[in-house]
């Protein structure tokens, strides 16, 4: 298992100085770049900067700085926009809060999805399992843009409850909406799988065995059914990890929670070329990281499954 | 009193298709220490009769008739009740050794949570009785092995697994569904060797679902024939084997090769058996019955004795089958 890790951890670094030429090569294939405003700037300063910022060199030499930067200094560089920033800064700043609402809204949608699809599958054909198929299919076609907005109009505006945007350090009435609006569609996906999944793994034969033991069926759904049925949950994770750094894009612009998603936005906008290679680095390694997660989850609920 | 009293059990399912009668009317009664055999073949409600006994019905199963265990009705009893006595009293092997077992946790795990839930053993009491009962089934290693998932057996293995943790509250009745097929001919005599022993220890009777004629004949007292959800013949095992009187019974016996008749063809009972879900109105074995009339398509004799103990459901009389 620990070979396992130490060699998935080396096959990532590879994967990374890939997805960092990529990412480089596509950004400087967009038309425009950071010094395109509106205002004309004359040729000279306009070359001066260039220069400032390493960008008259031919584009082997700027990625070779880069990465040399990036692997033995940890420096991502300056930002182009925010002059007096640099991306680690940045990063360092918008980061946590990232951290902080994705994290507590990604336990939010597996602890209640899962919960949800069982409960489900348990009461199956019967008004719990209607109410929790109605909740999940009326939840995953409300998308995250489409929630926030109704959020705020309803405990904002309406109700007056929560404040409709803001962070204070994470204060809880400011993480309440991001939360909900980040985890619901996730968090009906989820529910949904768990009931089919668990539906079919309460008709497998080795349920019908802990059954003939006669086990109270709490022992038999907690410990029988519930590993076995969580596997698909599992895979579906590593997508949902991704899909949820998305999502927090949308939550950033909408709540001004101050996350890296807006910056990320805006970076991309404005081709603050440090700023977007820094924050597809960090998504990059957090995906791998993750899918490694995802797997050993996986090879410690199957036992067939060894690295 | 009978240890185990079966009366009028069908089995019958709701599916997509319509109702289904797996099991028509099955009536049997067993004492303690006795060995029942059910044959049949596949689909012929050997495993449903089984399963309806200890309510292990698939969701959409229904059973009806009564099942006495120990003079107490159990047939349709509350979970809590059945909860009691599975396991602790009425244990049972499944066909299906590589499903059948939980591939997700250890077998000591598995098998000491019976003892744990029945007799309020400590894990490593438990544990501890688990590994005298693998080496009751001839595990080798058994001590070191019961730490292993199930996968990590072979076929063999898993089934006496699945037999030594079906033993392990010394139920007084086992119901043992295909429990040799899966093993080689050498630890099949040792499994039924065990069994035996067991019965005369503890009077544990033995309900055998097998289409291994063999078996039965070396082992079972008693044999029910069961042909498309209905009893077909009945009664005590070496009459039948002498003097089948069901033409059914006979192409079952007729069907088991010999190693004395060495160029001899395989006989075999032509035709396959039938759609339960168009259940005949006559006599299911009919469309395959050399023996077969008009009467037969319409209607079936109820199960009737003309020997002592012994019953069969035919509307030929004896001397016709010739």
């Amino acid at each position: 298992m620990l070979n396992y890790i130490i060699k998935r951890l080396a096959i990532a670094v590879p994967t990374i100085l890939v997805l960092i030429v990529f990412s480089f090569l596509l950004m400087h294939a967009a038309p425009g770049g950071p010094f395109t405003s509106e205002r004309a700037v004359p040729p000279e300063i306009l070359a001066n900067l260039e220069a400032k910022y390493g960008l008259d060199q031919p584009l082997y030499m700027q990625i070779w700085t880069y990465i040399k930067n990036v692997v033995f200094h940890f420096d991502f560089g300056p930002s182009f926009t925010y002059k007096d920033r640099t991306v680690n800064e940045i990063i360092a700043q918008g980061f946590p809060i990232t951290l902080t609402y994705g994290s507590v809204a990604f336990v939010f949608a597996v602890i209640v999805g899962v919960s949800l699809g069982v409960a489900a599958a348990i009461y199956h054909n019967s008004w719990l399992d209607y109410l929790a198929v109605g909740i999940s299919i009326g939840a995953q076609v409300l998308p995250n843009f489409v929630m926030a907005p109704i959020l705020v109009l309803i405990f904002t505006l309406w109700l007056g409850w929560l404040p409709g945007g803001g962070w204070e350090n994470g204060e809880v009435k400011f993480l309440i909406m991001p939360v909900i609006a980040l985890s619901t569609s996730f968090m009906a996906s989820i529910a949904r799988i768990m009931r089919s999944s668990m539906l079919e793994v309460m008709n497998a034969n080795h349920i019908r065995t802990a059954r003939a033991k006669g086990l109270p069926t709490r022992q038999i759904i907690f410990r029988h059914a519930l590993k076995p049925a969580m596997l698909p949950v599992v895979s579906y994770l590593g997508p949902a990890f991704v899909s949820m750094i998305t999502g927090s894009v949308v939550i950033d612009m909408f709540f001004s929670t101050g996350g890296i998603g807006l910056f990320f936005v805006n970076a991309a906008l404005n081709r603050d070329y440090s700023v977007m290679m820094g924050i597809t680095i960090l998504i990059g390694v957090l995906t791998i990281l993750f899918n490694l997660v995802v797997d050993i989850i996986y090879a410690w609920i199957d036992p067939k499954i060894r690295y | 009193m009978a240890l185990l009293d079966v009366q009028n059990l069908s089995v019958s399912f709701n599916t997509n298709d319509g109702v289904v009668n797996a099991v028509n009317d099955v009536s049997f009664a067993m004492d303690a220490g006795q060995t029942l055999a059910i044959v049949g073949e596949s689909g012929s409600g050997k495993s449903q009769t089984a399963f309806a006994i200890l309510g292990l019905l698939a969701q959409n199963g229904m059973s009806s008739g009564s099942v006495k265990f120990q003079g107490k009705e159990i047939l349709n009893a509350p979970l809590e009740k059945l909860n009691k006595i599975r396991a602790a009293d009425i244990a049972m092997v499944f066909q299906d050794p590589m499903t059948s077992l939980n591939p997700y946790m250890r077998v000591s795990d598995q098998m000491a949570e019976v003892l744990i839930h029945h007799k309020g053993m400590s894990k490593t009491e438990a544990i501890a009785e688990s590994v005298k009962m693998l080496d009751a089934v001839k595990i080798p290693d058994a001590a070191a092995r019961v730490r292993l998932y199930p996968h990590e057996f072979s076929g063999g293995m898993r089934q006496r697994v699945m037999i030594a943790m079906s033993l392990l509250c010394k139920p007084k009745l086992l119901i043992a569904d295909e429990p040799t097929t899966a093993l080689d001919v050498t630890v099949q005599a040792q499994t039924m060797t065990l069994f035996s022993e067991l019965q005369s220890e503890f009077g544990m009777g033995v309900i055998l679902i097998t289409h291994d004629l063999g078996v039965v004949a070396g082992f079972c007292e008693e044999v029910m024939v069961l042909y498309g959800g209905r009893v077909m013949e009945q009664g005590p095992t070496d009459p039948i084997f002498a003097t089948p009187s069901h033409p059914y019974t006979r192409g079952l016996l007729k069907a088991i090769p010999r190693v004395d008749q060495l160029n001899a063809e395989l006989d075999t009972i032509p035709g396959s058996p039938p759609n339960m879900l168009q259940a005949p109105k006559g006599c299911p074995f009919e469309p395959r019955c050399q023996y077969a009339q008009e009467d037969c398509v319409q209607s079936l004799r109820p199960l009737t004795e003309f020997a002592p103990a012994r019953k069969r459901a035919c509307n030929r009389e004896l001397e016709e089958l010739v």
